[in-house]
């Protein structure tokens, strides 16, 4: 892991008052919510299913907007449109529950998607792709399409895919919501070690207490605020 | 590769919808092209005739139609005889009628007219075309279809006349028409005195500048163009050429709005597919870019297949024996090039809404989206 993949302050992800709504300020899911997220660490966000996990992580990673508050990934304003697209092709890897590859493409197309958008050089991206599927045991699969593979080399790929452009964040959306007990516990070893070998900071969103329990750091939330952290471990 | 192969995977996806768009382009593009390379074939025809070795053509001046232009004997006289100019054709031009076919084109000549000198003769000569007052020539098409042959009497118009002459012409229109000696034409188009048109060929080309102020200043009454500023400006030629584009970019409207359909339902069939993008780091461009790709390449395979159909078409047409001589098939570089242009424009026109709905859609509430 190495100490220059983190903000000088040590903080990956620092977010202050942060305040979403839906339909015109009807339904409130997100109520101030504060969290610094220490660079190099893994976190997990827990609560009860409704409580606000999944929309902090989409304004986290920038794919949703705020409605009040600030958010800052290694010191860039993430809800800043110019900054929003260069953190999504750089800095940020997002893990869904449900994998979200694109079913007509093959295992090596899918994860090559953000290598396009970021415009990472050709031969570059084949090597990293090369690299990680070898480290999550997909090499074989590469050219296998997203039909053909079974719902833990999905959420493998989707891993993949994730880190193909060498984030410093990585967000994990239940990541193991749709997996079976044995996969779902094999894809979370994969993503620790992963994150630990990539020198990612982890934040992951569940409500599986024995996963979040092997983070660095536990989050506590609750009714769209967040009550407590505690170290997990 | 791989957005390219993000374009060309949603195509094949929903392959029959695809061929459909293509289709819609192909056949709006090969109508484009037969109707506007029929019609300038037959502008260039009709320019044909009036250029038959000849550089300039004199009609009077401010009329709407060539048919109804009055050039008086005089005149062809006085410009026969001024000094720049090598020979005069004066052409008297009607319509007339058989019991099988409405429309003939008449041509009253000069035993002299390039028309009949330059044509090959199939029965008689060209030193009989006078010989008679009720004798005519007929193109070989219109021996065809009039049935008949040398010697033989045809009734035309409300009038009967003796064949004296079947000639070959590669025009179309020539080639179908029936040839007057001039006076006669005159006497029956009730046109004593006049004719249609003097088609001009000077001494030199320099001296075209001065012949047009000659004829300004002895005849106000005409003008005189060259041939090419006439097939530029005559007003039926324009109506022509602008009814040909109009049809066939109504064809391609059709065809846009084809795409703009597809491309609708495209985005709204991949709206996960795009959250995907964008949570990857895709740039509203570059989704817009994967739409309009999708749009360009149904638009440039429509484009290809209907200029080959279009091609064929008029193969096609041109070899029926009915319309031989009429159909010139000859396709214009630059036509082809705006038909094909066109057919690209519509088609990325049509995907233009498409894009910008892609490009609107926010990722987190897509990716909701089942």
């Amino acid at each position: 892991m190495s100490s220059q993949r983190f903000a000088k302050d040590g903080v990956a992800l620092r977010a202050r008052d942060v305040w979403k709504s839906y339909d015109h300020g009807a339904i409130t899911v997100l109520r101030g919510v504060d969290l610094e997220v220490p660079a190099g660490h893994t976190t997990a966000l827990c609560g009860a299913s409704g409580c606000g996990k999944s929309t902090l992580l989409h304004l986290l990673g920038g794919l949703d907007t705020c409605d009040r508050g600030t958010i800052e990934i290694n010191g860039a304003e993430v809800q800043r449109e110019a900054d929003r697209l260069r953190l999504l092709r750089h800095e940020i890897g997002f893990v869904f529950q449900l994998h979200n590859l694109i079913p007509d493409l093959t295992l090596a197309e899918n994860c090559l998607i953000p290598t396009v958008a970021s415009g990472m050089e050709r031969r570059a991206a084949h090597a990293r792709l090369a690299e990680l599927a070898h480290r999550t045991g997909l090499s074989d699969r590469l050219n296998h399409r997203i039909q053909k593979l079974s719902g833990g080399e999905r959420q493998r790929t989707a891993l993949c895919r994730a880190l193909m452009n060498k984030p410093r964040l990585l967000l994990a959306d239940e990541p193991t919501g749709s997996l079976d007990e044995r996969t779902s516990a094999m894809v979370f070893d994969l993503l620790l070690e992963m994150a630990a070998s990539e020198g990612v900071t982890l934040l992951m969103a569940t409500h599986d207490r024995a996963l979040a329990a092997r983070c660095d750091r536990l989050v506590e939330m609750h009714d769209g605020m967040i009550h407590e952290f505690a170290p997990a471990r | 590769m791989i957005f390219l192969k993000l374009i060309v995977t949603n195509l094949r996806r929903h392959a029959v919808r695809s061929l459909l768009s293509m289709a819609g382009i192909a056949f709006s593009v090969a109508a484009m092209l037969t109707v506007v390379t029929i019609l300038q074939g037959a502008v260039r025809m009709f320019s044909g005739i009036l250029s038959s070795n000849s550089q300039m053509i004199v009609f009077e001046r401010d009329v709407s139609d060539l048919f109804f232009s009055s050039v008086p004997n005089a005149a062809v006289r006085r410009i026969a005889a001024m000094p720049m100019v090598a020979h005069a054709d004066p052409v008297l031009f009607g319509i007339v009628s058989s019991a099988s076919h409405p429309i003939i084109t008449c041509f009253g000549v000069t035993p002299e007219d390039s028309r009949l000198r330059d044509a090959t003769w199939i029965a008689g000569n060209r030193g009989d075309f006078t010989a008679t007052s009720d004798g005519v020539v007929l193109g070989q098409r219109a021996a065809e279809f009039l049935n008949a042959k040398m010697g033989e009497t045809v009734p035309i118009g409300h009038s009967s006349f003796r064949v004296i002459g079947i000639l070959k012409t590669p025009n179309g229109f020539e080639d179908g028409g029936v040839f007057m000696p001039l006076a006669a034409a005159q006497e029956f188009f009730h046109k004593n005195g006049a004719s249609s048109v003097i088609t001009v060929k000077l001494r030199s080309k320099d001296d075209i500048p001065a012949f047009k102020k000659l004829v300004q200043s002895t005849d106000p009454d005409l003008i005189a163009l060259k041939n090419q500023e006439f097939s530029r400006t005559y007003s039926q030629f324009k109506i022509l050429k602008a009814t040909a584009w109009a049809v066939g970019g109504c064809g391609l409207l059709l065809g846009g709005m084809g795409v703009a359909n597809t491309m609708i339902m495209s985005v709204f069939t991949r709206i996960r597919e795009i959250a995907i993008l964008r949570a990857n780091g895709f740039s509203h461009l570059q989704v817009g870019g994967i739409v309009l790709g999708e749009s360009a390449i149904v638009s440039g395979i429509g484009a290809a297949v209907g200029l080959l159909v279009g091609a064929s078409l008029l193969l096609i047409l041109k070899n029926i024996a009915a319309l031989d001589g009429y159909i010139d098939a000859t396709m214009h570089p630059l036509v082809l090039l705006a038909v094909v242009a066109l057919a690209l424009l519509t088609g990325i026109a049509g995907a233009l809404y498409p894009a910008f709905y892609a490009m609107r859609i926010r990722a987190v509430e897509a990716l909701r989206f089942e």
